[in-house]
């Protein structure tokens, strides 16, 4: 198979020319009583449900070119790219699950949290409308569908975790976490005799280990692992997410588990799931890993599964208000 | 690569085997959750015509409702098919279903089904939403709208070349086994090493 060019998405020039956002708009950061981001935040959804971050588009293609010639692998693996492209040349939804939609907001003091959950969700709702995100969110038990993505109880959905800073920027980043690959994450009880996981690193080895090889293709692989070791089963959870939002490639800080995410990738794509699960040389694009804090009786190792469609992207305002996108 | 369409005839399906790459056309019925249940459990006679010797695609699509009324496919992949298995194999006998798309892979029951009816399981690439919905050329209807909410609605589809993999063919093969069988034991040498 001839070695896959790595594809170009559309120019960033036609990317700001269909942007939502008025040409100049700046955030009056300064006023934070008639500070709005609703659309710069609808203006972020349409760029993380469209437009594949650029390194996860360099996985893709490294991992295409390491498949054999006229595989399954290498066929779907191609489908993918194709499909990439389509997305973002007509801003249509990557994925039609555009998932369960996961903002982190990081603010200097005197910004009302209050007012920026109510323009976030006036965002989704407009994204929404737009066809950008599939109305994703339903009621529990009797499965009904409010249709705008909106949890009445303003709880459950979209879900917003606020954070202030000492810095004079904000930070809106958001993550499009799909159902399939949810369903797929697993959490650990450390030690764990059924799969021989004690309480250090060879044991998170193994719950990593394991939980791919029972996902097998269900969360569309080849997926990236978010991992949390330690916290409680929340603040696990919790950071086994947000870790997904590191970049692939960009080293971990702590240089004992930066070679431990390059090793256990490079086991984890000896055990042949590959594409979609049907056979292949890449089931995983990275493992990214965090280590927390504990109570002295628990270890938990959480891990989050996300698919090959990694959507997300974040939303800087400088501290002139000036925005600009990853 | 084989071209199919729908009506689908037996004899064609039983050709089929695992491995083989399609491409479908013609008409086909999206139901997922709510549909299964409900096909399940109330049996309706207006789907028996539309079902019979088609396919059902397991997806819940990102849809774009115009002024003039009509409806397109913006994004629509494959969902999770395991979680039909309590009701599929009971809608492919009772609907004459010879195909059902998905992801993941399904279960024994279904299997023994798919030999049964005569069907296939066809995997479609996940998170392919885009370009699949670029094959959709027609919406031509859609059921239980309002009932179900769109992602879960029955909508009938006109598709041109929809790019497929038989995964559970309808002598028994599945390469979800085949798969999950060599990693499991790949994933047990893993786990003996230091």
């Amino acid at each position: 198979m001839p070695a896959c060019p790595m594809p170009e998405l559309t120019p960033m020039a036609t990317v700001e020319a269909k942007s939502v956002l008025p040409k100049g708009w700046t955030a009056d950061l300064h006023h934070p009583k008639t500070l709005d981001l609703t659309l710069a935040v609808t203006e972020l959804l349409r760029r993380s449900t469209s437009r594949m971050p650029q390194d996860i588009l360099e996985a893709l293609v490294t991992a295409r070119n390491s498949e054999d010639e006229g595989s399954r692998a290498g066929n779907t693996l191609d489908t993918m790219l194709e499909n990439i492209k389509l997305a973002d040349d007509r801003v249509a939804a990557l994925c039609q699950d555009t998932g369960t939609v996961i903002f982190w907001v990081r603010h200097p003091f005197g910004i009302s949290q209050r007012r920026l959950k109510d323009q976030i969700r006036a965002a989704v709702r407009e994204a929404t409308s737009r066809s950008w995100l599939r109305p994703n969110c339903v009621a529990s038990l009797s499965g009904k569908n409010p249709g705008n993505n909106m949890d009445p109880f303003g709880e459950g959905h979209p879900v917003i975790h606020f954070e202030e800073w000492e810095h004079p920027e904000v930070e809106v980043a958001v993550m499009q976490k799909g159902g399939g690959c949810e369903n797929v994450g697993a959490q650990y009880r450390l030690p764990d005799v059924a799969i021989g996981a004690g309480r250090d690193l060879a044991g998170v080895r193994k719950c990593v280990i394991d939980a791919v090889t029972k996902a097998q293709g269900q969360g569309c692989a080849p997926g990236i692992l978010g991992v949390a070791i330690g916290g409680d089963r929340v603040t696990g959870y919790e950071k086994s997410k947000e870790v997904i939002m590191r970049k692939l490639g960009t080293p971990n800080p702590d240089p004992k588990l930066d070679a431990f995410e390059r090793k256990l990738t490079e086991e984890l794509n000896t055990l042949g799931i590959g594409p979609m699960g049907y056979g292949g040389k890449t089931t995983a694009l990275g493992v990214l890993v965090t280590e927390m804090f504990r109570h002295p009786a628990s270890f938990f190792v959480s891990i989050s599964y996300m698919c090959w469609s990694s959507r997300r992207n974040v939303l800087r305002l400088d501290a002139a208000g000036k925005p600009s996108f990853i | 690569m084989k071209r199919i369409s729908t009506p689908i005839s037996e004899a064609v399906i039983r050709d089929l085997q695992v491995g083989d790459e399609v491409l479908l056309s013609g008409q086909m019925v999206l139901s997922r959750d709510m549909g299964h249940k409900y096909l399940v459990e109330k049996k309706p006679d207006w789907l028996k015509p539309i079902l019979a010797e088609s396919v059902i695609y397991h997806c819940g699509p990102v849809v774009a409702h115009h002024e003039d009324g009509h409806w397109s496919f913006v994004s629509a992949g494959p969902t999770t098919s395991s979680r039909e298995e309590p009701y599929q194999a009971d809608v492919l006998e009772t609907y004459n279903v010879r195909g059902v798309i998905g992801k993941g892979g399904m279960g024994k029951k279904t299997s023994d089904a798919l030999g049964k009816v005569g069907a296939c399981y066809f995997h479609a690439t996940g998170g392919a939403g885009a370009l699949l919905a670029e094959r959709v050329k027609r919406v031509v209807d859609v059921k239980m709208l309002e009932e179900f909410g769109s992602p879960e609605a029955f909508w009938i589809i006109e598709v041109e070349d929809f790019p497929l993999v038989v995964t559970m063919d309808s002598h028994g093969g599945s390469l979800h086994e085949v798969v999950a069988a060599a990693s499991q034991a790949r994933a047990k040498e893993l786990m003996a090493q230091k």
